[in-house]
């Protein structure tokens, strides 16, 4: 807060009240919450409002408690400081790329790192904004449902992104998973038996609803596809 | 000229509600309206340049009520500036018309077939192309007119917003009525539209049915913030959604009731919603404080599931212990000490005379003697006085139901989390993904740490060689018979140790009745604690022994850990077994002991009698200092000291090899591989790992002997509270410190009910010696809340004696003869039998069902793929026959063949299919069959529902519509 208050100095009388509000009722969203504030307020009381509102907003759009939402902002702003500022009234928008987030410690290690990110961009080229990296964390935590979770990995596992689980998906899931130790022929074993097992319309590739199918029934899935942060 | 009458009454509606009494704005829009009406056909235009002529006003109406009073000098001048935007505004709405229009012509025919998709294309273009001069326009617009919008659309167009709201952003949403607006069957709905608007906008004059319909309306906007959460759409998209939903709910929640009714809905939507705060506050402070969270977490991703299930699981016996130690602390420990005798008063509660002086040794008092031995922390202590206090406590009583609370309440914790347990992990033994299952489910999320993430590579690779070696059937044991002797042999081992462990104890434990008996003064520090060093030196380099057997076995690794686990608890099992006879041994010793002293003792107060009455009654009464007093051995404490030493041993030797074994070890790993001849961190001493079963072990051996001794020791669960609370905090720090993952990473959800079932035979074994001395053997005479009596149940039947009416004795009495008892145990026992053969039966027909799904699932797809071959042949004739026909065309101009080609499509279909591609779509559409109704997409098979709806390949439209 105190670098915020530093810069506070300069700042007009709406937003003085705005900070005064903040620490009186000690928010400490920082001024995030601001991003999704439309850029005309008319007076103090409509932008209280609108602070409470959009307070709870990001609660209700995601799984998270506002003390999470809060570290998740920290975490965010840590992974790339010059780029997200503190203060969000200037600068209403601003995404980290991808390279950035990969290398959280959360992400680093995971062989679909890059997929995840995607997935879950708006641009699909990996920049997130913070609402959707919250979004992805609400997804990957424990509470997530398993039809939600369904969906998305099903997002990353679709390395180009036709809605089908195709042979060069496997092929790529499969060389992630195990670093490309398997011979070309197993890999193809693999894969060739992955889509048999699960595909149901037999068109020799997963659509979702193979997917969700087979995901449904896996007794692994909730226990290893969710991140804690 | 309804169409007239309607602008004006939408307008008027506004201005009611936005600035009532603005007089002249009313009039220059009045004005505006009536060359509006001339403009017959461009209607649309108009509506929207009006909606931005409300929302200007809006604004405007906002400052003059911040101004106040305003000349009139400066309104004029503002209309006039207004008329001319106005002007503007239309010119430029006039031309956007002309752009809709052209493009209206040019995909005329398309339009008339009234195709959903193309529809729905040309508006996102159409959208992409406002988006520039009218995108800040809709996003404020649409807070205002974006919820009456939406509902007179729900209102109109029964199943088509219904679809629609199914799959499209409510902004889009908007967009569609303006767009639906400008065709030309919009009258009615238009009409429908603006009466609508209105009635909504002044609810006094809504009919009940509109009521009714508005209300729904609330409830499922509510209902979509609720589940919001868990939609699979993109994040703006959710908020964007989110506010305006709860716009709408906030706009239109006011409206509903009438009257006293309104008032009433409105306090109970207040209510509702401060509820909602509420729990929502709620549940931010329940997370807040679950203990522990953060370095759980922490640990979880660094090592994996399987490590930081240990934790959870520690944190779950604190939570445990938490309780059994408030129900000891609270109703036992804190009213004796408070309302009780002070110490000193009589024998039981005083040090004697002969170890007076070194009762306040720190040596004596580690050992649980001296003041330790006659407090509050041990059984003896307690006076056998029935109430205590003003408040007239039942001191013994408390003591037995507390006892017996504690394992009820243990009991019935287990039972319930096991049985939650295993719903979550219900049926997951079925074999039929394993390769996909492998595939997209064995990666652990979690890890975050590079050596895991190696090892788990390194261990999904093996797992699936192992599915492909097991696929191919060729998995042979090469020398089945080596492997067998291996086995035996290795199970004779660990019975060897086993026994010899066993022996080892009670040897030991003999022994020190020896010195016992003896004096302890005279043996050195060993000699006195032999017992608990052996047994935690047992516990310590038995498992290690045992890894080292089962080396021999050559097991996977799965069964080999729950063969070590299972070794390991009979190990542990056996020790404590054999420690339990070694004391009851000691009981029985200590028993004779004591009725020699109660001979003792009433020889020694008949003489003291005698001798006070021989010495004449006018002799003052000798008093007797209560330090003097002769006493009995009182067993029960020493079973409790006993077991407060053992466990004390127990945490030392745990905390001990925790700092030597992991500690030293890294530290010496870490600094001395700068000077030594082979890399050590890879090499031979490496870092240890975390040993999650031996840990969850030793863990659940602790808790049983907590189990076992809390009645006789009520510190125990104290004590064992404060070890939790340490080990807690050692044990993640020793893990992120000095700890390398484990090598072979397995999945801790599976053997999670295993530990919960070891920790249900252990709490049951427990009990039982617990419950053998509490019933059969009789007290100690002079010391304990139960002194006096035949056996400690007895307090029951003296509570209900003494402080309960007549009657209920012998509801009692009577109720517990075995005429009563033994048909009841019968019942119960016919309901077990009853239960678990109904139980059996539903899993037969479980798996029967399974059985059949299987079988359906194998025939579905059989018939899926007969299905979609003969529709891609079907494909392929169509694709030749408009080849066929277009050849045709070209060369010669005859219709007929083209004709019957599109009878053919109509007989096959039922209704016009789409054309499989562009091309031949001017062919397709100059048969207008008129559609029932949309034939909305979300029966396509590629379909999902995260997805925006991009491009769909329109090969997969076709075989779905053949095959109904």
């Amino acid at each position: 807060m105190n670098a915020f208050t530093v810069r506070a100095v300069n700042m007009t009388v709406r937003g003085r009240v705005m900070l005064l509000y903040m620490i009186h009722t000690h928010v400490s969203l920082r001024v995030q919450c601001v991003i999704h504030v439309p850029s005309a307020f008319g007076c103090t009381v409509q932008l209280f409002n609108k602070l409470t509102h959009v307070f709870f907003s990001l609660q209700d759009c995601t799984f998270f408690t506002r003390k999470e939402i809060l570290r998740l902002h920290g975490r965010y702003h840590e992974l790339a400081p010059h780029l997200v500022p503190m203060d969000y009234t200037k600068e209403p928008d601003c995404n980290v790329p991808l390279a950035l987030i990969v290398n959280m410690p959360e992400l680093k290690e995971n062989p679909f790192r890059n997929r995840i990110v995607e997935s879950f961009s708006e641009d699909g080229m990996g920049n997130l904004s913070f609402n959707e990296f919250v979004d992805m964390f609400s997804v990957l935590s424990e509470m997530a449902p398993r039809e939600l979770k369904a969906i998305y990995a099903f997002k990353i596992y679709d390395f180009n992104v036709d809605n089908y689980l195709c042979k060069e998906d496997l092929e790529k899931t499969l060389n992630r998973l195990t670093k490309e130790e398997l011979t070309p022929e197993e890999v193809e074993l693999v894969c060739e038996k992955a889509i048999e097992e699960a595909d149901l319309d037999g068109d020799s590739k997963l659509s979702f609803a193979d997917f969700e199918n087979m995901i449904s029934r896996a007794p692994d899935f909730l226990s290893t596809f969710h991140i804690r942060i | 000229m309804p169409r007239a009458g309607l602008i004006t009454a939408e307008n008027n509606s506004d201005i009611d509600l936005e600035f009532t009494g603005d007089e002249d704005e009313v009039s220059t829009f009045q004005e505006e309206l009536e060359r509006g009406r001339h403009r017959g056909r461009r209607r649309d235009g108009d509506r929207e340049k009006k909606k931005r002529g409300n929302r200007r006003r809006k604004g405007a109406s906002k400052e003059t009520v911040e101004g106040e009073e305003e000349s009139q000098n400066r309104l004029e001048k503002r209309e006039r500036r207004r008329k001319r935007a106005k002007r503007h505004q239309e010119a430029r709405g006039r031309e956007r018309d002309e752009e809709e229009q052209a493009k209206i012509k040019s995909g005329k025919k398309a339009k008339t077939r009234k195709k959903v998709k193309n529809e729905k294309t040309r508006k996102v273009e159409e959208k992409e192309e406002e988006e520039g001069e009218a995108g800040e326009r809709n996003a404020k617009g649409k807070m205002k007119h974006g919820g009456a919008k939406r509902e007179e659309k729900k209102e109109d167009g029964g199943k088509h917003t219904v679809k629609e709201k199914a799959q499209e952003v409510k902004k889009k949403k908007h967009k569609t009525v303006v767009e639906t607006s400008s065709e030309e069957e919009m009258s009615e709905e238009a009409n429908e539209d603006n009466e609508e608007e209105e009635k909504e906008l002044r609810p006094e004059s809504l009919s009940p049915e509109e009521l009714e319909n508005l209300k729904e309306a609330v409830d499922e906007r509510k209902k979509l913030i609720q589940s919001l959460r868990g939609k699979p759409w993109p994040m703006k998209k959710k908020l964007v959604t989110l506010r305006e939903s709860q716009e709408f709910v906030e706009k239109y929640e006011g409206a509903l009731g009438k009257g006293k009714g309104r008032r009433l809905y409105a306090y109970k939507v207040m209510m509702s919603k401060k509820w909602m705060k509420f729990q929502r506050d709620f549940e931010n402070f329940k997370t807040v404080c679950i203990p522990w969270e953060m370095k759980i977490k922490e640990i979880e991703s660094h090592f994996g599931s399987s490590v930081a299930s240990y934790f959870i699981f520690l944190r779950w016996m604190y939570g445990i212990n938490m309780i059994l130690f408030g129900l000891t602390f609270g109703l036992v420990m804190v009213p004796e000490a408070l309302m009780g005798r002070p110490y000193g008063s009589i024998s039981r509660k005083t040090v004697p005379r002969a170890e007076e002086a070194s009762a306040m040794d720190f040596a004596v008092l580690w050992d649980c003697g001296g003041y330790a031995q006659y407090s509050v922390l041990f059984y003896g202590y307690y006076n056998s006085q029935r109430a205590i206090g003003w408040l007239k406590f039942r001191m013994p009583l408390s003591y037995f139901l507390v006892g017996v609370g504690t394992v009820a309440y243990s009991y019935m914790v287990v039972i319930r989390t096991m049985a939650r347990n295993s719903n979550e992990s219900g049926g997951g033994d079925d074999n039929s993904f394993n390769f996909s299952w492998k595939m997209f489910t064995s990666w652990d999320y979690l890890i975050g740490n590079p050596e895991t993430a190696d090892n788990k590579f390194a261990s999904i690779t093996t797992s699936f060689k192992e599915a492909i070696l097991e696929e191919q059937e060729s998995h042979k044991d090469d020398n089945i018979h080596l492997t067998r002797f291996l086995r035996v042999l290795a199970n004779f081992l660990v019975l060897c140790c086993l026994a010899g462990s066993g022996y080892l104890i009670y040897f030991v434990v003999r022994r020190s009745q020896k010195f016992a008996l003896d004096g302890l003064d005279t043996h050195t520090w060993w000699e006195r604690n032999e017992v608990n060093m052996v047994m935690s030196l047992l516990g310590m380099f038995c498992p290690m022994l045992f890894d080292v057997i089962s080396a021999l076995e050559n097991y996977h690794p799965r069964v080999a850990l729950q063969w070590q686990l299972g070794r390991i608890f009979a190990l542990f099992l056996g020790n404590l077994y054999t420690f339990i006879i070694a004391l009851m041994d000691e009981i029985n010793l200590k028993r004779e002991e004591e009725m020699i002293i109660k001979y003792n003792i009433s020889m020694w107060e008949a003489s003291f009698y005698n001798s006070s009455v021989s010495g004449n009654s006018t002799a003052p009464p000798v008093i007797i200092q209560p330090a003097d007093v002769p006493r009995g051995p009182c067993w029960e404490t020493m079973v409790g000291q006993e077991f407060v030493r053992l466990i004390i041993s127990d945490t030392m030797t745990t905390y001990i090899t925790l700092l030597i074994g992991d500690f030293l070890r890294a530290v010496l790993v870490r600094f001395l591989n700068y000077c030594w001849c082979w890399d050590l961190e890879a090499g031979f001493p490496s870092y240890s790992e975390f040993d999650v079963s031996g840990n969850v072990l030793s863990l659940i051996f602790n808790q049983g002997m907590i189990w076992m001794g809390a009645f006789y020791a009520p510190c125990l669960p104290a004590l064992n509270v404060l070890r939790l609370h340490v080990s807690m905090y050692l044990q993640c720090w020793a893990v992120m410190c000095c700890n390398v993952p484990q090598e072979r990473v397995f999945k801790a959800s599976g053997s999670n009910n295993f530990y919960m079932a070891m920790l249900l035979v252990i709490l049951f074994l427990s009990t039982l010696p617990a419950i053998y001395t509490i019933v059969t053997i009789p007290p100690s005479f002079d010391c304990g809340p139960f002194s006096g009596k035949k056996r400690m149940f007895d307090v029951i039947a003296e509570t209900l004696e003494s402080d309960f009416p007549a009657w209920f004795g012998k509801v009692f009495s009577s109720a517990s003869n075995p005429g009563l008892v033994l048909p009841f145990i019968l019942l119960m026992v016919l309901a077990i039998y009853y239960l678990q053969s109904t139980s059996k039966s539903y899993k037969e027909v479980n798996v029967e069902l399974k059985k059949k799904l299987q079988a359906q699932n194998e025939e579905n797809k059989k018939k899926n793929k007969r299905a979609a071959l003969k529709a891609q042949t079907d494909l392929e004739e169509a694709r030749n026959a408009t080849s066929q026909t277009a050849q045709q065309q070209q060369e010669t101009d005859g219709d007929e063949k083209h004709a019957s080609r599109q009878r053919l499509h109509h007989g096959t279909t039922g209704h016009n299919p789409p054309p499989p591609d562009h091309e031949r779509r001017p062919l397709a559409t100059r048969a207008p069959v008129p559609r029932p109704y949309h034939h909305d997409n979300h029966g396509t098979p590629g379909y999902l529902p995260g997805f925006s709806q991009q491009s769909e390949p329109r090969l997969y439209r076709v075989p779905s519509l053949q095959r109904h």
